[in-house]
């Protein structure tokens, strides 16, 4: 009996295709990479002028770059705005969405914990430009009433909406970390008679410890990286703020809001592409630390 | 805790103070999760009362009006619906494919758990950074100008972990023991695929190919620079109003300019806009919930 053979061309064409298949799954790093580079790129130019220096781009506030004379790009007060916004918003989210997490995770029946869930991805959805949107209508109008700030857009109203939109990340990451402690954990502490509020405190908290710092870690890449929501929502002034009703501008911002005017290849242009640099490296460094955290537990 | 059903069982202080700390604990992180319903519940509400006057069948259809402080945004809805569906032509294909790579393909190897970091930091790199990266790769590198193309080609590498994310969770759910028979009776690898691991995947497939519209359509910063304008001209109801070296308007750049750049706006027109973008994509996002939820009630394994 003769064996059934596959045609030359059905094992080429699979052969094609695996390598397609191959392609595409590497086609992350060539993206990650190709980001780098190309805004590298742009930047790199920059560095060499002698107008321009690394120490006073990092550690200056002074930031003029259309000033006729002595033009100066220094983005500290924008790393200050950027650190103060979401030092707030973390402040804000990190209670709330470790609160809810564990809520939905320890405390609640099944369907209530599948609507919180559907919430939250709700929540997440929601885009960056409508929560600026809000900041800029809602927000603004109740923090002059309740506050008396002479403007409404400012630290407070962008933390208010970068806590609202990092809250989702916080809550799902952690309910994974704390749905990985093993369930004899809790029988026995159940078992000791112990309350479930002593349980998630002496127990679940400490096991999940890490887990939950990785959560935390997202949102704050979430509220670092985030650009139209305060663009909108935080005022436009470049200094260091002094007090939570101070207006401030992001390093995501001041990109967003400068990228239009400044010519190709002036410098202008490349030092707005250099904080980008500086952008994807912070968020790379705060995203690879959660990474390895996450992994960490899924190896125990 | 302390019923008097029991016999043997009596409420001592110390039991009594223990429910009242469970209850609190309970009632303190039900507040907590609350707290996080009840402002999106507030804005859509907000949203939706200030939009009203506005929203209406012709707002969807009619072009702005008056140095766009009058009339709709049928322009922003077809540039959005645009760069929406190139993006996803682009994203779709290069994500399912990439995803059968880590879940079918790859061992637990040093240069696959490099894409497996690749994958995470792409989700992670700031939208404004992948406008950067548009504008220097796209637009002026590969010489695609300001257009359709550059933007879409940006939203879909913006866009690609989120295939690549839910692909993965639907091919990792098919049982290996299917995969296995299907090898016992000499399948190679890529005939397994396609007729055992792709079919029942598929509907999990589509719920991230949903998600990944949803999360387009929605994006500002990376289409801003790289082929979305302020205004541009368009006949009312014209759905072929953009070629695909044009630049466009968009459904959130549209709700950016409006409420930041133009002065004298009628007040419940932006509120309509936002409502409207607001209202596409969490409708959006339920279609790809209410898919997995009834997936997962009518799965058999």
């Amino acid at each position: 009996m003769r064996r059934a053979r596959r045609g030359l061309w059905a094992l080429a064409g699979e052969r094609l295709l695996e390598g397609l298949i191959y392609l595409c799954g590497i086609s992350a790093i060539v993206f990650v990479l190709g980001i780098f580079f190309f805004v590298f790129r742009e930047a790199f130019p920059v560095l060499g002028k002698e107008n321009f220096s690394l120490t006073q781009f990092l550690f200056s506030e002074q930031w003029y770059p259309t000033s006729a004379t002595n033009k100066r790009y220094g983005v500290l007060a924008m790393i200050a705005g950027t650190l103060s916004v979401t030092a707030l918003a973390m402040v804000l989210a990190v209670p709330f969405g470790l609160g809810a997490a564990i809520y939905i995770s320890e405390f609640c029946g099944s369907r209530v914990k599948e609507t919180l869930k559907i919430v939250i991805e709700l929540l997440a959805a929601i885009p960056s430009v409508v929560w600026g949107f809000v900041g800029l209508t809602v927000m603004s109008r109740l923090i002059v009433q309740y506050t008396g700030a002479p403007v409404g857009v400012n630290i407070l109203n962008g933390g208010i909406i970068l806590a609202l939109m990092s809250v989702p990340i916080i809550v799902s990451i952690g309910e994974d970390a704390l749905k990985a402690v093993p369930d004899q954990y809790r029988e026995a502490g159940i078992a000791l008679g112990a309350t479930r509020w002593q349980l998630v405190w002496r127990v679940l908290l400490p096991a999940a410890k890490t887990g939950l710092l990785a959560a935390v870690l997202l949102g704050v890449g979430r509220a670092v990286g985030e650009t139209m929501a305060v663009l909108m929502a935080t005022g436009h002034a470049v200094h260091i703020p002094h007090s939570l009703l101070d207006s401030v501008r992001t390093l995501t911002a001041n990109i967003a809001a400068e990228l239009g005017e400044a010519p190709e290849g002036s410098d202008h242009y490349r030092v707005l592409f250099l904080t980008g640099v500086l952008l994807f490296t912070l968020t790379f460094i705060v995203n690879l630390t959660a990474d390895f955290i996450v992994r960490g537990i899924r190896k125990k | 805790m302390s019923s008097s059903s029991s016999q043997r069982f009596t409420a001592t202080p110390l039991s009594r103070r223990k429910a009242r700390q469970e209850a609190l604990a309970r009632w303190i992180f039900c507040g907590m999760a609350v707290a996080m319903i009840v402002p999106l519940l507030l804005i859509v509400g907000y949203l939706f009362e200030r939009a009203w006057p506005s929203l209406s069948l012709s707002f969807l259809l009619e072009v702005p009006a008056r140095g766009m402080t009058e009339g709709g945004i049928w322009p922003a809805l077809v540039g959005t619906i645009y760069l929406v569906f190139l993006s996803l032509a682009v994203s779709a294909p290069i994500g399912i494919l990439a995803a059968v790579y880590l879940n079918e393909y790859a061992g637990d190897h040093w240069f696959n758990r490099l894409i497996n970091l690749a994958v995470i930091n792409l989700a992670g790199v700031p939208s404004i950074v992948h406008a950067l990266f548009g504008l220097g790769a796209f637009v002026y590198a590969a010489r695609f100008g300001y257009s359709i193309v550059s933007a879409s080609l940006t939203l879909a590498i913006m866009t690609l972990p989120v295939i690549i994310a839910s692909t993965r969770e639907a091919l990792a759910s098919v049982p290996r023991s299917f995969r296995e028979a299907c090898w016992n009776v000499g399948a190679t690898r890529w005939q397994t695929i396609r007729a055992v691991v792709l079919p029942n995947s598929i509907s999990g497939i589509l719920t991230g190919v949903i998600l990944q519209v949803s999360r387009a359509a929605g994006e500002t910063a990376p289409i801003m620079f790289t082929g979305a304008v302020f205004y541009k001209v368009v006949q009312k109801g014209d759905f072929f109003a953009y070629g695909l070296h044009q630049q466009c308007m968009a459904l959130s750049m549209h709700l950016y300019t409006l409420s930041t750049q133009v002065p004298g706006v009628k007040e419940s027109i932006p509120f309509a806009t936002a409502v409207v973008l607001l209202g596409a994509v969490l409708l959006v996002n339920a279609t790809a919930i209410a898919l997995r939820v009834y997936l997962r009630a009518r799965k058999r394994w």
